[in-house]
């Protein structure tokens, strides 16, 4: 008796447990744990709960990613992969090669996503025709950001060709204002680098050399004049500047310190943190020349077991790119909505302007890949640029001695 | 049965942490020597292609000055710092009053984290806020000490962060070999008037050699190892003209998913190791041997 009671007991144990479990669940991998960052994933985590979902929030922090992707990579290989994870660019296809990336094609397809997101950018999705990740946001790279202030008082303007910002660094030299806000940190380089490449070799020339590699490109006197660009912009930052962090680079544009920065619009969020105003106190403008650089977020999904799961990935799928988080969450993040029909009421003049230069040159075509944050190009290709990059800005290297290192490397990295 | 355990008792102690050293030092070692011969990139793969990972690492400028700027910190870094050490302990051992606080504060930078040491010295060679805008400010408005943004030289503010850090244990370790020598042939040499330097040179230093070879392997594999003393103190740039050896393979193994080439650059510190440390067992062995 007393066991029939106990297996009854037990047998409704297990209906009231699989009753529980029938709600979507998702554990999600993020690198998003600084202020701004984190408040902006809670948005999503409501609104999961809000859909009866259960959120498992595992958070690496450091590294810019580095922490994360080597826990991501512990977790794959123990078989135990979360539902999704914060990676972006080609990165999503390389993992698509180990064969532990998700079909969520169904999702991408019920809710539209081939009209609503610019090609270039729903390319990065898509593994080899069917869907494997959501994008979140698309932060522009090619930003140049200047202290208004110190630009009304010199008379200058914001750049529209690099001779011209070449000229204004020499004014703002003459009255004892540093020109140019930079940190000598690789990234930081590679950043201001892709710019100037983007503003010489034109976004086809762009294309040519940082996302199909090609090496005529990649040694023509362009490029070298891309470097020599480089060398000239050398001399207008401070002595000072080895090792900067990119906020403090900010801040010395903010301050009136240094007059430009060079940086992506993640530095807008420092300048409304210190309460500045877009087109007021700090100025924003793309860098010289045509063409738009994207560094998209996105969420790759997994290959898990159990129907709660699929059932929690297809619902994280379709809340990500939905209209209501994109907005939110990029009014937090600094960034704009990856899809192109979100109201932009809510934003401030900088957005409405990147948003505006995503649509038309998705249209020109010159919407574009940011090398430097690895949207481009795979880690070992990207790093070597990079490599090249730092080392000519941070040395006396000439120009042709880094073409010619640039192509040695990029041969050596494949 | 107790003559069975008497007799196996040691074996069965060790035996775990045998096993355990087996797996996770020579059975990993091993692995990477494995995956450094594929092409693997995100994720280890294991197909053997030859020695391609290792005619990629030494094609590149970045290893290139990661591997010479190896032997250059750890020349200077090993040598500076055993004479410095050395110096130092000769001084303390003159009987001296304070001896105990003095030993203290040459020792205290020991206690200190790499990273910590790497900060602070970042900080006072900075030349916007440290050492150069101080003398600036005292009037010497020509003074320059950019070493830690010249790309020639910021290699050597590694050195001078790692000898700070490390003289005084060396000291420490000398004062203890100089205190284990025999007091009754110093006082014969002193009482036969051998002037107090010819003590040093012909008798004390001598009979130190273990010591020194003590000295050398510690600091050895501390300078092999280096890492987050480049990380704290210059991030391996400007540039990566202080990258070492370890600083690549971290880069290429968590931020690039190059695993291959961070494989094969392990294997190559190994052998460096390796090269340093077989003559030292050897010499260890053989002399247990006579």
């Amino acid at each position: 008796m007393k066991v029939q009671v106990l297996g009854a007991v037990s047998g409704l144990a297990v209906i009231a447990a699989t009753a529980v479990s029938a709600e979507p669940q998702a554990e999600v991998l993020h690198y998003w744990t600084s202020g701004g960052e984190a408040k902006s994933v809670a948005v999503l985590q409501e609104e999961f709960a809000a859909n009866g979902g259960t959120w498992t929030d595992m958070p690496v922090a450091g590294g810019g990613g580095d922490a994360a992707g080597t826990a991501l990579r512990a977790r794959v290989l123990a078989g135990n992969a979360p539902t999704a994870a914060q990676i972006k660019g080609p990165a999503i296809q390389e993992w698509y090669e180990e064969g532990v990336l998700a079909d969520i094609s169904a999702v991408a397809e019920a809710n539209n996503w081939a009209d609503v997101l610019p090609a270039s950018i729903a390319g990065h999705m898509q593994c080899e025709g069917t869907w494997c990740a959501a994008p979140v946001n698309v932060h522009r790279v090619d930003w140049i950001w200047a202290n208004a202030e110190v630009l009304a008082a010199n008379g200058l303007e914001m750049p529209t060709s690099w001779d011209e910002f070449n000229a204004a660094a020499e004014t703002l030299m003459a009255a004892g204002i540093i020109p140019l806000a930079h940190g000598g940190q690789a990234w930081q380089d590679a950043t201001v680098f892709e710019a100037v490449a983007l503003g010489i070799l034109g976004a086809e020339g762009y294309k040519k050399a940082f996302v199909e590699l090609d090496t005529d490109t990649l040694t023509s006197d362009e490029m070298i004049a891309v470097f020599d660009q480089m060398r000239t912009m050398r001399g207008f930052v401070d002595s000072n500047f080895s090792g900067r962090d990119w906020n403090l680079a900010t801040a010395m544009v903010m301050n009136g310190e240094a007059a430009f920065q060079i940086m992506g619009d993640w530095a807008k969020g420092e300048f409304m943190a210190a309460g500045q105003v877009p087109g007021e106190d700090f100025l924003c403008a793309s860098t010289p020349g045509d063409g738009f650089l994207y560094n998209v977020d996105s969420f790759a999904m997994f290959e898990v077991d159990g129907e709660e799961k699929q059932q929690g990935q297809a619902l994280l799928a379709k809340l990500v790119v939905g209209q209501n988080f994109q907005e939110v969450f990029n009014l937090n993040k600094g960034s704009i909505p990856a899809r192109t029909d979100v109201s932009l009421d809510a934003f401030d003049s900088c957005a409405i302007l990147s948003a505006e230069d995503m649509a038309a040159s998705n249209e020109g075509g010159s919407l574009l890949p940011s090398y430097a944050h690895g949207m481009a190009l795979r880690g070992a290709q990207s790093g070597a640029i990079t490599d090249v990059v730092t080392a000519h800005f941070n040395s006396d290297m000439s120009s042709e001695d880094a073409v010619k290192q640039l192509a040695a490397a990029i041969a050596n990295s494949l | 049965m107790t003559k069975w355990l008497e007799e196996n008792t040691p074996k069965l102690v060790l035996a775990p942490s045998f096993v355990i050293v087996l797996i996770f030092v020579y059975g990993f070692i091993a692995w990477t020597a494995w995956v450094s011969l594929t092409r693997s990139r995100l994720l280890p793969r294991y197909e053997i292609d030859g020695f391609i990972q290792y005619s990629r690492l030494f094609e590149s400028p970045r290893w290139d000055t990661a591997f010479s700027n190896l032997f250059v910190f750890g020349f200077l870094f090993i040598v500076i710092a055993m004479i410095l050490g050395l110096t130092l302990s000769i001084l303390l051992d003159q009987n001296i009053r304070t001896e105990g606080a003095i030993r203290t504060i040459y020792l205290y930078p020991m206690a200190l984290s790499m990273i910590v040491t790497g900060t602070a010295w970042k900080w006072i060679l900075n030349p916007g806020l440290g050492l150069e805008a101080t003398v600036r400010g005292w009037g010497f408005e020509n003074f320059t000490f950019d070493w830690l943004v010249n790309p020639d030289m910021a290699i050597y503010t590694i050195v001078v962060a790692a000898i700070w850090q490390s003289s005084g244990f060396v000291m420490a370790l000398f004062l203890a070999g100089l205190r284990s020598v025999d007091q009754e042939i110093i006082k014969a040499a002193q009482v036969d008037g051998i002037p107090t330097w010819r003590v040093y040179t012909a008798i004390i230093i001598p009979s130190m050699a273990p010591i020194f070879l003590s000295a050398f392997i510690v600091l050895s594999h501390l300078a092999i190892k280096s890492f987050d003393l480049v990380i704290a103190l210059t991030g391996g740039g400007p540039g990566y003209a202080t990258d070492l050896p370890a600083t690549y393979m971290y880069a290429m193994a968590f931020s690039r998913g190059d695993i291959g080439q961070a494989a094969s650059s392990a294997m190559v510190m190994m052998m460096v190791v390796f090269t340093i440390v077989v003559p030292y067992l050897y010499s260890e062995l053989r002399s247990k041997n006579d």
